[in-house]
């Protein structure tokens, strides 16, 4: 068997996600290919070069990959698909936005978001919010998968495979890449980030999510959010952790005036160790916290701040 | 312009989903269905914009049992102006076979402009829109959160994991819907009943040359592992000392 994983970089580094992917390609077995497609990637290339149990990593560097433009990168992945069994991607943004093309265009039936691999055709995968786990066997060719990063550990960075350039393929010129505007911040990226402190409606405004910010930064944590404090405008939508937002399962999740709908408790109940810090005792996050808090969270959270300094 | 918007009926995002004791599947008999809340955000798009003047005319499209004719209505009763239901046989319709109908459909249609949301809430696959937009060899924008037509380009803002994104797409094209598009109306009753006067086409696959034959097979569904129930703390010196003690994870 022979994979193709299509790594998600800035052009210099990997994103978190990637290295859980080779992790599934490994678990299905067979030559491991990393294609980084980009513009001026060559770093991320050689960054991809380092992680154990790989054969090759294929750069492929143009201005229409910029951005990550779907219509380009799914194009360039076609020029090459045939010689692989299976074709994977992180379940990202960036994945999920163009891995459908491709498996459109190969009339494959993308399995998406796998949380283990059982076999080289059969995969486990979250359906309803996690709320059921599917295992599903493929009758397709190639295997076409997102895979969800909590469901695999990283790979090691320790290997030295060697970069050979591929040609880039065609710019279809459907899309023009027109700038992005990303959040600027200091803490770690949540998906990867070791602690997580998450606010939900109970925060009652943006502002009041100061105080989380101060323990996040106490605890070197990133800060989430759930879809209610998104919906009501508190936070950006790239906050959110839930069903429709990020997955994340950090060491120690905080969650702060999160009720635990449903949709949020997909987005973070494989979390190691949870906290749940609210005044109403019928918060159905109680029944997935580890530890959790009865408390008004403008009085607790400072205090806990105030006693991790 | 005619706008294309396709919705789908699911379990209602706030039930509590059972997994089936055959481990088949999960239970959708006497369960409460309601629209995807996806495809609701993709019909308000689709109304505002007949609304602001840049949409003529919206064709709503259902996949799936007799019993989506619900759905369609409901989208006629927010502002859709016909309907059309494929009606196919199998429960098991998979996203490559729907994007293979949507398109035929659109094949039949020609809107300028294809509106879908982003992902449906019970299979969590989030593949349609972009399949269709592939098969078609249109461009997308996958989780939109703004969309300005001019003339025949669309400039559209996208969620991406770290922010927005900004791309201006060619016109037609396929959107899918984020959650920060727009807060989808509330029907009313007046509507409803005008709803149901509205033309509404039936189909069936075979009519549209697609073979919706599964390419996955489930072979089992079951629970998720439960967590074991966790520790109430008396105050945030106890939870301190027991993250540090007992957790150990700071």
């Amino acid at each position: 068997m022979s994979i193709l994983v299509i790594a998600e970089h800035d052009g210099k580094q990997l994103k978190p996600g990637t290295t859980n992917t080779v992790t599934a390609a490994a678990k299905i077995g067979g030559d491991i290919t990393v294609l980084v497609a980009g513009q001026q990637c060559a770093d991320a290339a050689q960054t991809a070069a380092k992680i154990a149990g790989i054969k090759k990593v294929l750069l492929a560097d143009a201005p229409q990959y910029a951005g990550g433009v779907a219509e380009n990168i799914a194009a360039l992945v076609l020029t090459i698909a045939s010689q692989y069994t299976h074709i994977l991607a992180p379940a990202t943004g960036f994945g999920k936005n163009f891995m459908p093309r491709v498996a459109a265009a190969l009339d494959v039936q993308q399995i998406s978001e796998i949380s283990a691999v059982v076999s080289a055709d059969t995969f486990v995968r979250p359906i309803y919010a996690g709320n059921a786990l599917a295992t599903v066997q493929s009758a397709d060719k190639v295997k076409v998968i997102t895979v969800r990063a909590t469901g695999f550990d990283a790979a090691a960075e320790d290997g030295s495979a060697a970069v050979e350039n591929l040609a880039a393929g065609p710019d279809t010129g459907l899309a023009k890449f027109n700038g992005q505007e990303l959040s600027k911040s200091d803490r770690p990226e949540l998906t990867a980030a070791r602690i997580i402190v998450s606010g939900g409606r109970g925060m009652g405004s943006g502002e009041n999510f100061k105080i989380l910010e101060a323990l996040a930064d106490k605890l070197g944590a990133a800060v989430g959010a759930s879809r209610a404090a998104v919906d009501s405008g508190f936070v950006p939508n790239d906050y959110q952790v839930g069903q429709t937002g990020k997955i994340v399962a950090p060491e120690l999740y905080i969650a702060v005036g999160i009720s635990g709908a449903i949709q949020h408790l997909a987005g973070m109940k494989d979390s190691k160790v949870i906290i749940a810090i609210n005044k109403d005792p019928e918060a159905p996050i109680f029944a997935v916290a580890d530890y959790w808090l009865e408390e008004d969270l403008f009085k607790a959270v400072p205090e806990l701040t105030q006693e991790l300094g | 312009m005619k706008v294309l918007v396709t919705v789908k009926r699911v379990i209602d995002p706030y039930v509590k989903v059972r997994v089936k004791s055959d481990g088949t599947g999960v239970e959708t008999a006497n369960v409460k269905m309601a629209m995807n809340p996806f495809c609701e955000i993709a019909i308000e798009q689709a109304v505002r914009m007949k609304e602001a003047g840049v949409v003529t005319e919206i064709v709503a499209v259902s996949i799936g049992a007799p019993q989506c004719q619900e759905t369609l209505r409901t989208a006629m009763a927010m502002g859709a102006d016909r309907g059309i239901l494929v009606e196919t046989g199998t429960a098991d319709m998979q996203p490559l076979a729907v994007a293979k109908l949507v398109k035929a459909i659109i094949d039949k249609e020609q809107p300028k402009l294809v509106i879908m949301g982003k992902q449906a809430i019970d299979d969590d696959a989030n593949q349609t829109g972009q399949m269709v937009s592939a098969l078609l060899g249109w461009p997308q924008s996958a989780f939109t959160s703004g969309i300005t037509v001019n003339g025949d380009t669309a400039d559209v803002t996208r969620e991406i994991d770290g922010g927005l994104e900004k791309l201006t797409i060619k016109l037609p094209a396929v959107i899918t819907t984020d959650l920060r598009l727009n807060e989808p109306r509330y029907v009313t009753l007046p509507n409803i009943m005008k709803a149901k006067k509205k033309p509404l086409e039936t189909l069936k696959p075979e009519a549209l040359g697609v073979d919706v034959t599964p390419r996955l097979k489930t072979l089992k569904v079951e629970e998720p592992p439960k967590r074991s129930a966790g520790v109430k703390v008396a105050d945030v010196k106890e939870l301190v000392a027991k993250l540090k003690n007992e957790a150990r994870v700071i």
